[in-house]
């Protein structure tokens, strides 16, 4: 059964330096809430999994939390390049960051094995890109019915996955809809998992076959309203473009970076405080 | 903006890119100016186009233009919204999709394309966001469109990385490596359109939008450009095709500067 804990209990108990960590959502329902909570407990060395690392990795990673990067597309949707892991790439600033490259569709299979406990994915994928020339974790499988060569990639087995959802109840069920990207096999896959909810609710009157993730499945649950602020959660509130495209000259200068992470993050002591200051240096302006 | 034509190159990409989409296609459709070209495209001459995003949603009829691939008003418009497992394997490696829709930042002769490092790898001079789906839609979809800005930094003699593979080494070459999809059938840039020459697959400049020399493509392309015998010029903007497009981009502005 999940433990309905606080944020800050969840993330203390989780995670630890040193993990293999998935934050995960796929534009939708981004655990931003559990990413700065992360930050504040200073947590290192982790190796952060993601599909698109998004704002929420280039925080982590110009926060020094990370020494690895596993992922398959690293822009700000639309708005340009994720400065923080661009300088952590390229000039290795503020401590290297090591590379593991994939494709969505290698990251997909690779989570959806690890959601199955199976030691690898397949797809019929890597054809005719480089990618496998960088990526040992890329190899390729005869198909021993059909003859036919497909890729393979070992499973994500995260030591932690944090998403975060619309609804749980007060056993730990959790209720999601919308764009759900890999968040249930994430969860599957990982050892131990929180899930970040808009609200905790009595009963969750999900609709049939809706996306439910039973309680004994998920390790912790904390509410956290708007916690995937600046990314949305389907039914509560729309994504907030402007702050996607306003990340672009707040992290394009290390300095303009520490200033806004101190500021707004570490200076705050959760994620309703992160909220409150971003609101008063709105108005202030 | 427009110029002495009443409408921008970048207005007679999109449009031309648009025309590409035939009215009923399963098009799977990447961020950006295939974005753009792809809903324009539903709003004009292909209503029953099926669009396609990455992040699990079919059918969907966006009233704005998404700033990333997994916006609400994706979801909220979609005929089906899946899981991301389930889009690349069932729907896009099952080989469901009729046409992939692609941008790039830099592209060779035979239509590989590059969306990952500029430079070495390892010490890349700029590093790129990377493949996301696009390898995957390159290889999988029947065929595939691009279309990106023309000019020598993008139009290159050697790639630094070939992120999503095109026509290969040209000729059979992707055949030969089993690449499900027949490849890239159109390159649409704001110059003119490049098709692949049926034998070699080396692109070939075929059309010229109103007003270009070939001379400005050949320029602004980094190998030596094969140019057809009779090069097309390609039909003006429509004036409905362009007050869909304007009125398309006036909507997303205004609904990307707000809290929305």
């Amino acid at each position: 059964m999940a433990h309905i804990l606080n944020l800050k209990e969840a993330i203390q108990e989780a995670v630890r330096d040193g993990d293999s960590i998935a934050l995960e959502g796929f534009t939708h329902l981004i655990p931003f809430a559990a990413g700065h909570e992360i930050m504040r407990q200073g947590r290192r060395d982790l190796t952060l999994i993601r599909m698109t690392p998004d704002l929420i990795y280039d925080q982590l990673i110009g926060a020094g939390c990370a020494s690895k990067l596993v992922f398959s597309w690293g822009g700000n949707p639309g708005v340009g390049s994720l400065h923080r892991l661009r300088d952590a790439v390229e000039q290795g600033w503020p401590t290297p960051l090591a590379v593991e490259e994939h494709a969505h569709a290698g990251m997909a299979a690779a989570y959806a094995a690890g959601a199955a406990h199976l030691p690898f994915g397949i797809l019929r994928g890597y054809l005719g890109t480089d990618l496998p020339k960088y990526n040992q974790n890329i190899k390729f499988i005869e198909c021993p019915f059909t003859g036919e060569r497909l890729a393979a990639v070992p499973a994500h087995r995260p030591d932690v996955t944090v998403i975060h959802a619309q609804k749980a109840d007060r056993q730990g069920n959790v209720l999601l809809w919308g764009v759900v990207g890999v968040q249930k096999e994430a969860v599957m896959a990982a050892k131990r998992s929180i899930v970040t909810v808009e609200e905790i609710v009595d009963r969750l009157d999900a609709p049939p076959n809706a996306m439910v993730l039973p309680s004994w499945i998920v390790g912790a649950v904390a509410e956290v309203k708007g916690g995937a602020f600046p990314s949305y959660a389907q039914g509560y509130y729309p994504r907030n473009n402007a702050f996607y495209k306003q990340w672009d000259p707040i992290s394009r200068e290390r300095t303009s970076f520490q200033a806004w992470i101190e500021q707004h993050v570490l200076g705050t002591k959760d994620f309703a405080g992160f909220k409150q200051s971003l609101e008063e240096a709105t108005t202030r302006v | 903006m427009s110029d002495k034509n009443g409408y921008t190159a970048d207005e007679m990409m999109t449009v031309a890119a648009a025309r590409m989409i035939r009215n009923g296609a399963t098009c799977f459709v990447g961020i950006g100016l295939p974005s753009a070209a792809a809903n324009l495209a539903r709003l004009t001459h292909a209503p029953d186009t099926v669009l396609i995003y990455e992040s699990g949603t079919i059918g969907t009829k966006p009233p704005v233009l998404p700033l990333s691939i997994g916006d609400g008003e994706l979801f909220e418009t979609a005929e089906a919204t899946v899981s991301i497992p389930e889009i690349f394997s069932y729907w896009l490696q099952g080989g469901r999709i009729d046409l992939g829709f692609l941008g790039a930042a830099q592209i060779d002769r035979f239509a590989n394309i590059n969306t990952t490092v500029i430079g070495d790898y390892h010490k890349p001079s700029t590093r790129l966001p990377g493949a996301g789906g696009a390898p995957e839609i390159a290889a999988s979809s029947k065929e595939v469109l691009i279309t990106l800005r023309h000019n020598k930094r993008a139009f290159v003699d050697k790639l630094d990385f070939v992120t999503s593979g095109g026509h290969m080494e040209g000729g059979d070459s992707r055949e030969k490596m089993r690449l499900p999809g027949k490849g890239p059938t159109a390159v649409i840039t704001d110059l003119g359109i490049l098709t692949p020459d049926p034998k070699t697959k080396e692109l070939t400049l075929t059309s010229l939008h109103p007003g270009v020399a070939v001379e400005k493509a050949v320029e602004a392309t980094g190998w030596e450009l094969k140019v057809a015998p009779q090069v097309a010029t390609t039909q003006p903007p429509t004036e409905t095709e362009l007050a869909v497009l304007r009125d398309l981009h006036a909507r997303t502005a205004r609904a990307h500067a707000g809290n929305g």
